[in-house]
C-alpha cells in the first residue's frame, strides 16, 4: 500500500471529497493519516465543518476504531520560508526577503517553484519520523490539482531539477522526484460517468504512464442508484400507456381515465424513463471505456441528501468495503 | 418552498412562471429583484447578446461547470442572430473543438461552417496558445536580436509554457488583442480552469507589478539603485538575496535569469501598459461578465464567491448562468407519494403471490421490507443507491443489491406493469429529491446575492459535442428570458 495518495480528477468530479473520505477510510483501525491541499481553496475545511486551515497540521476528524485524520493548506510562501529558514536560517532576511517580493516572485513566477514546494512539503510529511523512528503519518492523502495538471503539477521537479543545475533546490527536486516515481506513490483518478470526464481521465492516465508516474486507481464518483434495469426499460416502451394509468390508479393516486390525475401522471413518468434510459445507455458506454483502462475500478454512490460529514463517513466505509484501504 | 414547481423543463414550467413573471412586470425587468427569497431576477440571454453595445462576454466559474459549452453555445446563438461573433476558448474538451472546427491550435480565430447564417452573423472560434502568445508578445516589444535572445532563454522557455498565472495573463492578453482589431461585433471568452476564482483576475496585476517590480530592477541594475540616497538598506538585501538566490537556485538559473530580466528590459513597460489596458477593458461598459455555475454547492459556493469579487473590483456583472437544472413534467406528486404509491404497489403485488419471491425481491427495498411502509418511504434512497450499478456490486461487500439485480434480469419476461409503476414511481422520487436538493442549493446562493440575474439552463442526459447541441443549449438558455416576458 502507497503510503503517499495523490487524488485528482476533472473539476467538479468532487476530487476534494474523494480525498477526505480516503484519508478516513486509510485512518481506520489506529492509523494515523494526513489531508493535504496545495490550491488554496479551504475545500477540506469546508468539507470537514471547521473554520480555515492555517499553515500547520491539525486534527480534523477521528476515523472509527480509533484511528486520526490531520490536515494541512500548504502555503507555498510560508513553505518556502520555511525551507530558507531550515537550510540557512534565515530569520529576519526572510521577512526582507518578503518585503522586496522576492517570496512572492519566487512562489508566482518561478517556474515550477510554487509546484516544488506543495510536493516537497507533501514528501516532507510522508518521510517524517518520530523519536522513535516510526513514520509520523502511516498515509499521507494529496488533495491534487485536477486531472488536466496533474502530469505537469508532479513532474515539475524533473524540470526544475534540470533548470537549476545544482544547489538545494536541484536536490530537493531529486529528493521529491524520487519518492513520487516510486512504489510509495499512487495517483488515483476521480471521475464521473460522463464523456468529458471520463475522456479526460484516459488522457491523463496516458500522460502519467508516459511520466512514468505511478498510476493507482480510478473511482467514479456521485454514481446515481440503477433505479431501472433493462427489463424496466423494455417494458416502459412496450407497455400501452392505459395500462400504466391504471396501475398509476390502483396505486392510490387518482382517476386512470382520460384527464383523470393518475393519467396525467403518465406522460411524464415515461418521459422521465426515456432520459434515464438515455443516460443508462451513455453511462454503461462509459463504463466500458473505464474498465478498459486497467486500473482497478471503485464506484461510490451519489448521496441523495447532499454532501455533509456524515456522508464522507459513508464514503469512506463504502471505500473500505470495497478494499481501497 | 423545495417543491417550487418553477424549475420544470417544459410547458408546466412556463405555467408557473407566469406567476413570477407578473410579479417582475412591475419593476424593470431586467434588474427585477422577487421579494420571495425563493426566485431572483431572470438574465435575457437574447437581450445581453443582441445588443451591440455588448462587445465582450467573460464567461467565468470553477472547473466542470460548462464554461466552455456555455461560451460556445453564447457565441453560435449571436452568430446566428446576426451579430459577427469571436468565440475564444481556453481548453476545449476534444469534441467540442472538433464541432467547431477548431481543433487545431494555431493561436488564429478560424471561420467556424455549418451555422445558419441568414442573419448574416458570423461565427469564428479559436483556441488559445499560450505559449504562441507570449511569444507574439515578447516579438512585437522587442528588437529582433533581443527577441531571439529572450525566446531562447531556459528561464523564459519554462515561464512561457504555463506556470501558475501565465494561462490567465495570456488568455487577457488574447483577449485585448482581438478587441483591438475591431474585426468582431462580439467577442465571447472563455476563462481558464483557475486553481481558484481569483487567479484570473489578479493575473494581469500580478505579472505586471512583477514584470516591472523592485525585484526585477535589484536584478538588473543593482548598482544604479544602490547609489540612490534611502535605498542603502535595498544594496544590502539585495547582496544578501542575490546571493541566496544564487545559492537556493543554482548559478546558471540566476544568470539565466538576470539575462532573460536584462533582455525583456526594454519591454516591461509594455508589458506593464498592456496589462492595465486588459484589466480596465474589463470594466468598460462593453464587458458583461458571465458567472456559470450548477446547482451544486461547491460550484455555487465559487459563484458566490466570484460574484462578490467582480463586484469589488467594479467588474460588470451580467448575471449567473446556472447550468444542468434538472425538471420534471409531474411536480404536482412530491417523493413522499410517490414512493408511497410505489410501495402500495409492491404490496398488492406480496399480498397476489402469497409467499411470492419474485415482488419482494424486485423491490429495491429488500431490507427495509420487514418495517411498516409509512416509516419507509422516507429512507428507500439509501437501499437502491447501495445496489448501485453492475460494477459497484461487482466491487461492492454489499450482497444483497447484488442478488436482487442478477435475479432481475434473469427473468424479464417475469415482469408486471405494476413493477413497471412502481419503479416510474421510484424515478420520480429520486427525481423530486434531486430537485428539492438543487432548489435548496440554489435558494442559499439566491439569499447571499438576490441582486444577481439567473439564465438556467435545463439539464440534457447526454453531453454536447455538435452545434446542433450547442443551438440546443442556446435555445435554453434564451429560454428562461422567453417564457418569463412571453405572459
Amino acid at each position: 500500500m502507497s503510503r503517499l495518495q495523490v487524488v485528482s480528477g476533472k473539476g467538479g468530479t468532487g476530487k476534494t471529497t474523494v480525498a477526505a473520505a480516503l484519508a478516513l477510510a486509510l485512518a481506520t483501525e489506529g492509523k494515523r493519516a494526513l489531508l493535504v491541499e496545495v490550491e488554496g481553496r479551504q475545500g477540506i475545511a469546508q468539507l470537514f465543518e471547521t473554520q480555515a486551515l492555517p499553515y500547520e497540521e491539525r486534527k480534523i476528524a477521528v476515523a472509527p476504531g480509533g484511528g486520526e485524520v490531520y490536515a494541512l493548506a500548504i502555503d507555498p510562501e510560508l513553505a518556502l520560508l520555511d525551507y530558507l529558514q531550515m537550510f540557512y536560517k534565515l530569520g529576519g532576511a526572510g521577512r526582507a526577503l518578503k518585503k522586496l517580493g522576492a517570496i512572492d516572485f519566487a512562489t508566482t513566477i518561478a517556474p515550477g517553484l510554487r509546484d516544488v514546494l506543495l510536493t516537497g512539503k507533501a514528501c516532507e510529511a510522508v518521510r517524517r519520523k518520530d523519536k522513535r523512528g516510526r513514520f509520523a503519518y502511516d498515509y499521507v492523502v494529496m488533495d491534487a490539482p485536477p486531472t488536466g495538471r496533474i502530469t505537469r503539477f508532479l513532474n515539475v521537479n524533473d524540470e526544475v531539477a534540470g533548470l537549476a543545475k545544482i544547489g538545494p533546490i536541484h536536490n530537493q527536486a531529486q529528493a521529491v522526484m524520487r519518492v513520487l516515481k516510486s512504489p510509495e506513490t499512487a495517483v488515483h483518478l476521480v471521475t464521473l460517468l460522463e464523456e468529458m470526464p471520463v475522456q479526460e481521465t484516459a488522457d491523463g492516465i496516458a500522460e502519467l504512464r508516459a511520466a512514468r508516474l505511478p498510476v493507482g486507481r480510478t473511482i467514479v464518483n456521485m454514481v446515481r442508484p440503477a433505479i431501472l434495469d433493462e427489463a424496466d426499460l423494455e417494458l416502459a416502451r412496450e407497455t400501452p400507456r392505459t395500462a400504466v394509468a391504471k396501475s398509476l390508479s390502483a396505486a392510490g393516486l387518482g382517476g386512470a381515465r382520460r384527464g383523470g390525475v393518475a393519467e396525467r401522471l403518465v406522460e411524464p413518468l415515461l418521459n422521465q424513463a426515456d432520459e434515464y434510459a438515455e443516460r443508462y445507455a451513455l453511462e454503461r458506454e462509459q463504463r466500458a471505456v473505464l474498465q478498459g483502462l486497467e486500473l482497478p475500478l471503485h464506484e461510490l454512490p451519489l448521496l441523495a441528501e447532499g454532501m455533509d460529514l456524515a456522508g464522507l463517513y459513508e464514503l469512506a466505509k463504502e471505500l473500505r468495503q470495497q478494499g481501497i484501504s | 418552498m423545495s417543491q417550487d414547481p418553477a424549475r420544470a423543463n417544459d410547458s408546466s414550467r412556463e405555467r408557473a412562471r407566469e406567476g413570477e413573471a407578473a410579479a417582475r412586470r412591475a419593476s424593470d425587468p431586467a434588474r427585477a429583484i422577487d421579494t420571495a427569497a425563493a426566485s431572483s431576477a431572470v438574465l435575457g440571454v437574447d437581450a445581453l447578446i443582441d445588443d451591440p453595445g455588448t462587445r465582450i462576454v467573460v464567461c467565468c466559474g470553477s472547473g466542470g461547470v460548462g464554461k466552455t459549452t456555455t461560451a460556445a453555445a453564447l457565441g453560435l446563438r449571436a452568430a446566428e442572430r446576426g451579430r459577427k461573433v469571436v468565440v475564444l476558448t481556453i481548453d476545449p474538451a476534444r469534441r467540442l473543438a472538433q464541432s467547431m472546427g477548431i481543433d487545431a491550435l494555431d493561436n488564429t480565430p478560424r471561420r467556424v461552417k455549418g451555422i445558419d447564417d441568414s442573419a448574416s452573423g458570423e461565427l469564428h472560434a479559436m483556441m488559445l496558445d499560450m505559449k504562441r502568445t507570449f511569444d507574439e508578445i515578447v516579438e512585437a516589444h522587442a528588437d529582433r536580436e533581443r527577441a531571439a535572445t529572450i525566446l531562447n532563454n531556459p528561464f523564459y522557455q519554462s515561464l512561457s509554457a504555463g506556470f501558475a498565472g501565465t494561462q490567465e495573463y495570456m488568455a487577457m492578453e488574447k483577449l485585448g488583442q482581438l478587441r483591438a482589431r475591431e474585426e468582431w461585433d462580439l467577442i465571447v471568452v472563455d476563462t481558464p480552469p483557475s486553481r481558484s476564482a481569483l487567479d484570473f483576475l489578479d493575473a494581469p496585476k500580478r505579472l505586471g507589478s512583477f514584470l516591472d517590480g523592485k525585484l526585477i530592477r535589484l536584478l538588473t541594475a543593482p548598482a544604479k539603485l544602490g547609489g540612490r540616497a534611502g535605498m542603502k538598506f535595498l544594496n544590502v538585501g539585495m547582496s544578501m538575496m542575490t546571493g541566496t538566490l544564487g545559492k537556493l537556485l543554482g548559478g546558471q538559473l540566476l544568470k539565466d535569469v538576470q539575462t532573460f530580466v536584462a533582455a525583456m528590459d526594454t519591454t516591461f513597460g509594455g508589458f506593464r501598459t498592456r496589462a492595465d489596458a486588459t484589466y480596465k477593458l474589463l470594466q468598460a461598459p462593453g464587458t458583461a461578465f458571465l458567472v456559470v455555475a450548477a446547482p451544486e454547492r461547491d460550484a455555487l459556493r465559487e459563484a458566490a464567491y466570484f460574484v462578490e469579487r467582480l463586484a469589488a473590483e467594479e467588474m460588470p456583472l451580467a448575471g449567473l448562468v446556472l447550468n444542468r437544472v434538472h425538471g420534471s413534467g409531474a411536480t404536482q406528486l412530491s417523493a413522499e407519494r410517490a414512493l408511497a404509491a410505489a410501495e402500495n404497489l409492491a404490496e398488492a403485488r406480496i399480498v397476489d403471490q402469497v409467499g411470492g419471491k419474485a415482488g419482494l425481491r424486485n423491490s429495491p427495498d429488500t431490507y427495509g421490507s420487514s418495517e411498516p411502509p409509512a416509516t419507509e418511504t422516507a429512507v428507500p434512497e439509501a437501499p437502491s443507491s447501495d445496489a448501485g450499478s453492475p460494477a459497484a456490486d461487482r466491487t461492492s461487500a454489499d450482497g444483497a443489491g447484488t442478488d436482487d439485480d442478477r435475479s432481475t434480469k434473469g427473468s424479464p419476461e417475469g415482469r408486471t406493469v405494476e413493477q413497471l409503476t412502481a419503479g416510474l414511481l421510484r424515478l420520480h422520487a429520486e427525481r423530486m429529491q434531486l430537485l428539492s436538493r438543487e432548489q435548496r442549493t440554489r435558494d442559499r446562493f439566491t439569499a447571499l446575492h438576490p441582486e444577481v440575474a439567473v439564465a438556467e439552463v435545463a439539464a440534457l442526459p447526454g453531453d454536447v459535442h455538435d452545434l446542433a447541441g450547442l443551438r440546443h443549449i442556446g435555445d435554453r438558455l434564451a429560454a428562461d428570458a422567453s417564457s418569463a416576458e412571453a405572459s
